[in-house]
């Protein structure tokens, strides 16, 4: 069985522009209850028997390298996991010194994810991040001289004043450097509401040129060897990453710290968004969840679905109407009795999962059940 | 009349009796002291605001409940500032009593003038003194000299700086004959002139002559349907005596009610045991349905009936077509109701069910111009809270069949294959258009833009011209009467009446997207101008489309030959936001606002095209 954790580190040196995620930039001074709050709810899952042995472990952001690594490491410890579990630190590259590196690998990390977006200096200034891309080569060598193998890189297309050489170089800069990743994620600049970036027109993103951007992604990245895992992330074989693709299986993970989110059994759960409140919550001995939803039955299915669309694995063909038009069309392709979406159409796989039906006409029997691969 | 919820048994409800001191109580009033006129005008020339000047100045309303407009009561027309459904009240002038009746201005609602005309014996004419005669002023006048009216011409909005009554009165004098030295001159805003004005009212319209003693003869000029007591009719009696001991025969009906309330409105409806000949008053009869009670029916006493009815009118007829749909097709029962609820009080006004490919089933409406038909959309819509698609309104095509059949056609879509037409008529409108002489060419430019035959062309004075057209009725319900008014300024008005048909070269234009004919957006044009439409809708087809997973093309087509290709290019991208720290939720909510959000859409075919772009495209303006 597989099973994660993930755990919510919201510090961040200063906002990015775009950024609208659950994250602070003045409350440094709450880390040290924070991460006594979260090894509390970690100890609390524990001893209420609702965590399994994690097959991976993630800790997200923010920018948990802003916690210090002992303080990141107490936690890890209090995480009950397998021993060949995966273990993955978000990295702001500027943080990723020989002495941080090696104190996460003696914890138990396993795994890197450097925050790059971009290698190109006006591309980097223009996303309101504020490291150096010469950080970048050094914090993928600090990264494999400290015995890291499997190491994923963020990237971000689409800022304002890219071109397409921009994105281009930045692809080739990755994949050239010492120590390159063998998974990356890139993603569209997406413009969320009340950010900075929403408040300026002039600098958000053209549709068709994002769509130009992935495909060109996609074809650099299948030509390095890489393969899709999910629409915004590509590995070399072997170096998919567990933890998203228990997301990507409708798997089962607890999220520990502020704003995280857990699943298990078609219930899902999250805490509470800031992190004053998830401390205060934990400290007075209650519960930090914010809210939660059942998702059984039909919407269950559909949602596995919809997570599957976004994969090679693809749905049951019938999971789609007129799945022969959408070939037509260059949106999907026909893999025996499955559709997996073609590179244009994972560029729209939010309008084609809209599209997707849990009890439509299905070839092979029950479509959501035996159809999927076993989870490994 | 009361609006559908309107309070008729509501809070306004005042039972004070009408038997001031002096005043004969209703039923008991001599003929001689009675005056009834219809105040009428050209639209906005201030015939409810000459009405509230009336109210004030014979006390019918407290003065802290008075407000403008007093008499137009729906909130659509205090909304909009115009009066729709004349409104009928009993004022107390000099030992008088004066039924006044204020009338619509507007020409969709020139069927309420005529039928207040025949209960009245007297007209006020209102010109406003800063416009002078406009199309209405003599179509209404028109209708006052045919009914053999007094007529009280009257300048008002005399307070204006741009007021000319010197030339005002001239005019008159010339086109209407009426002396300029018995025209009065008002200010319904300020009171000027108003008790002198009822004075003449007074002095000059005849006293009913009616027969007290003759078997009860009594015109209903209206009917209005109140959700508390049924139908509420505006009656005038000419011969006899109505008592709430009555038993009727309505006469053309062939129906026999119980009285069940008699009264007067003074403006708040009031009680009253009986109304003699020349009365105007209510009356209200056990009566459901204001089909039974139709406005020119006759009313007698069932045990002593008149041997004639009372010369009766027809009812107008639509001539603007268009078809109502719910935006949520299961609002369909809603909008069903509502219309039934409406057409009790509005009998002017058609429908019967139709279904559309593209809008699923709905209702094919008969207006009796646009106004009307953006009136009774918007009732539907506010006060029934329904979300609705109007088709582009049409008019009521006839087409002749090769083997002789007669089809008539007020949805383009029915229009049946070219191969079996043999011909196609028209309606065409007589339209009179009053202009300042310095428009008349442009003017007769737009008319002839609009295929109008000029039958009539005449100086009305130095400064006014009287054109006279006959034109395609489908060419006026293009916004015709806008660019008529942009073109002048605004100075130029419009009137037209209905005459009959002529055989015209009309070509349906066909929309179609990805391939599939879309109903709704079907239109019949006249030939030379079907290109043009087809091409321009095409193009406003494809900027309102929201792009899809692939290409999309729309076409236009007349009679199968296609005139215009637009492409509505596929998207190529979706938002591929980062999915964070495991939260599935968002995503899944988004999906599920998706799936839901299609349920706004219509599909055509493959394509999925959300309402508002329905709605877009079928609003004519632009
Ligand atoms: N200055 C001035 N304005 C007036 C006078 N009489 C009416 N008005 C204004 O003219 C406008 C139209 O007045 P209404 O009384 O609603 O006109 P109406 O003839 O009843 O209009 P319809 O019922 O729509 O035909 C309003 O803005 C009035 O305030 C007047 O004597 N002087
Ligand atoms: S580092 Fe990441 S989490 Fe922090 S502000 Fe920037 S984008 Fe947001
Ligand atoms: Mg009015």
């Amino acid at each position: 069985m597989t099973f994660g954790v993930y755990v919510h580190v919201p510090f961040c040196r200063h906002r990015c522009d775009y950024c609208a995620f659950a994250t602070t930039t003045d409350l440094d001074p709450l880390m040290g209850r924070y991460v006594d709050a979260c090894i509390a709810e970690l100890e609390a899952a524990v001893e209420g028997g609702e965590l399994d042995a994690a097959t991976s472990v993630f800790f997200g952001g923010g920018t948990p390298s802003r916690l210090p690594p002992d303080a990141l490491a107490r936690i890890l410890e209090s995480v009950p996991r397998t021993r060949d579990a995966e273990v993955t630190v978000e990295c702001n590259p500027e943080d990723a010194s020989p002495e941080r590196l090696a104190a996460y690998r003696s914890s138990g990390v396993t795994r890197m994810s450097f925050g790059v977006q971009s290698t190109v200096p006006h591309v980097l200034a223009a996303l309101g991040r504020r490291h150096r891309p010469e950080s970048v080569p050094r914090a993928l060598g600090a990264a494999a001289s400290a015995g890291f193998d499997r190491v994923n890189v963020d990237l971000i297309y689409g800022a304002a004043g890219e071109t397409d050489d921009d994105w281009e170089r930045t692809l080739h800069d990755v994949l050239s450097f010492a120590g390159a990743p063998g998974h990356v994620s890139a993603y569209a600049l997406t413009v969320e509401p009340g950010t900075p970036l929403a408040a300026d027109p002039a600098r958000h993103p053209d549709d068709d040129v994002q769509a130009a951007r992935y495909e060109r992604t996609d074809a650099v990245l299948t030509a390095a060897g890489y393969r899709w895992e999910e629409i915004s992330n590509w590995a070399l074989p072997g170096h998919g990453c567990r933890h998203n693709q228990l997301y990507w299986r409708q798997g089962e993970y607890v999220g520990i710290g502020s704003a995280a989110h857990s699943h298990r059994a078609g219930r899902r759960w999250w805490n509470v968004r800031t992190l004053e409140r998830y401390i205060a919550a934990v400290d007075a001995g209650r519960r930090p969840t914010a809210s939660e939803e059942l998702v059984q039955g039909e919407r269950r299915a559909l949602e596995r679905l919809m997570l599957s669309l976004r994969t090679p694995a693809g749905v049951p063909a019938g999971a789609l109407p007129d799945v022969d038009a959408l070939v037509t069309d260059g949106l999907v392709e026909r893999e025996g009795e499955r559709a997996v979406l073609t590179v244009r159409g994972r560029l729209l796989a939010n309008a084609l999962s809209a599209l997707l039906r849990a009890d439509g006409p299905s070839p092979s029997g029950a479509v959501g059940r035996a159809r999927y691969p076993a989870l490994p | 009349m009361c609006p559908v919820d309107g309070g008729f048994a509501g809070p306004h409800y005042d039972r004070r009796t009408v038997s001031a001191s002096g005043v004969p109580a209703p039923g008991k009033v001599p003929s001689d002291r009675i005056r009834n006129f219809s105040i009428i005008s050209h639209v906005d020339h201030g015939k409810s605001t000459l009405s509230d000047r009336i109210l004030e100045l014979t006390g019918a309303v407290d003065p802290r409940l008075m407000r403008e407009q007093y008499l137009d009561s729906m909130d659509i027309e205090r909304e909009r500032g115009i009066t729709i459904k004349a409104q009928n009240v009993r004022v107390v002038y000099r030992d008088h009593i004066l039924h006044l009746i204020d009338t619509p201005g507007h020409v969709d609602f020139g069927y309420e003038v005529s039928r207040s005309l025949a209960a009245c014996e007297g007209a006020v004419l209102l010109v406003d003194a800063s416009q002078g005669i406009q199309a209405q002023t003599l179509a209404n006048g028109y209708q006052a000299i045919e009914h053999d009216l007094e007529i009280v011409a009257v300048l008002n909005k005399i307070d204006l700086p741009a007021a000319d009554p010197d030339r005002c009165a001239k005019e008159i004098e010339q086109v209407l004959g009426i002396g300029a030295g018995e025209i009065l001159r008002i200010s319904a805003k300020t009171g000027e002139g108003v008790a002198e004005l009822l004075d003449a009212i007074v002095e000059r319209i005849p006293a009913p002559r009616g027969d007290r003693s003759a078997p009860l003869r009594a015109l209903i000029f209206d009917s209005a349907y109140d959700q508390y007591r049924g139908v509420v009719s505006s009656v005038r009696v000419v011969d006899g005596v109505l008592g709430t001991r009555s038993r009727l025969r309505f006469m053309q009906a062939g129906a026999v009610h119980d009285v069940e309330e008699i009264g007067v409105r003074a403006p708040d409806p009031t009680k009253a045991d009986e109304l003699g000949p020349g009365e105007v008053g209510y009356l209200i009869a056990g009566i459901k349905n204001v089909g039974e009670a139709r406005s020119g029916e006759t009313v007698t006493d069932a045990s002593a009936p008149a041997g004639e009815p009372l010369a009766g009118y027809r009812d107008p007829k639509p001539m603007v077509f268009c078809g109502l749909y719910p935006i949520d097709g299961d609002e369909l029962p809603e909008l069903r109701d509502a219309l039934d609820k409406l057409k009790l009080n509005d009998a002017s006004f058609t429908y019967e069910p139709e279904s559309s490919h593209a809008l699923g089933f709905g209702f094919r409406c008969g207006f009796l111009g646009l106004l009307h038909m953006e009136i009774i959309r918007e009732r539907l819509e506010r006060e029934f809270d329904l979300s609705l698609i109007a088709t582009a309104p049409s008019v009521e095509y006839r087409a002749y069949l090769t083997d002789g059949i007669v089809v008539e056609v007020d949805n383009p879509t029915d229009l049946p294959d070219a191969s079996r037409i043999d011909h196609v008529d028209e309606p065409l409108l007589t339209a009179t258009i009053l202009t300042p002489s310095e428009y008349t060419g442009t003017v007769m430019e737009l008319c002839q833009s609009r295929r109008a035959d000029m039958q009539r062309m005449e100086y009305l004075s130095p400064e006014r011209m009287e054109l006279v057209y006959t034109i395609p009725l489908a060419e006026v319900v293009v916004d015709f009467f806008d660019q008529l008014k942009s073109r002048t300024k605004g100075y130029a008005s419009l009137d037209y009446e209905p005459s009959g048909y002529a055989t015209a070269n009309l070509a349906r234009v066909d929309l179609l997207i990805n391939h599939v004919p879309v109903d709704a957006f079907s239109t019949i044009v006249h030939r030379s101008q079907a290109d043009v439409y087809g091409r321009r809708m095409a193009e406003k087809l494809r900027e309102l489309i929201p792009r899809q997973l692939f290409d999309v093309p729309i076409q236009a087509a007349v009679g199968g030959r296609v005139v215009a290709r637009e492409t509505v290019k596929a998207r190529r991208k979706d938002v591929l936001a980062k999915c964070y720290g495991g939260d599935i939720t968002r995503k899944r909510k988004l999906l599920e606002r998706q799936k839901e959000g299609k349920k706004r859409m219509k599909s055509i075919g493959r394509v999925e095209v959300p309402q508002e772009a329905f709605i877009s495209a079928l609003r004519l303006e632009d």
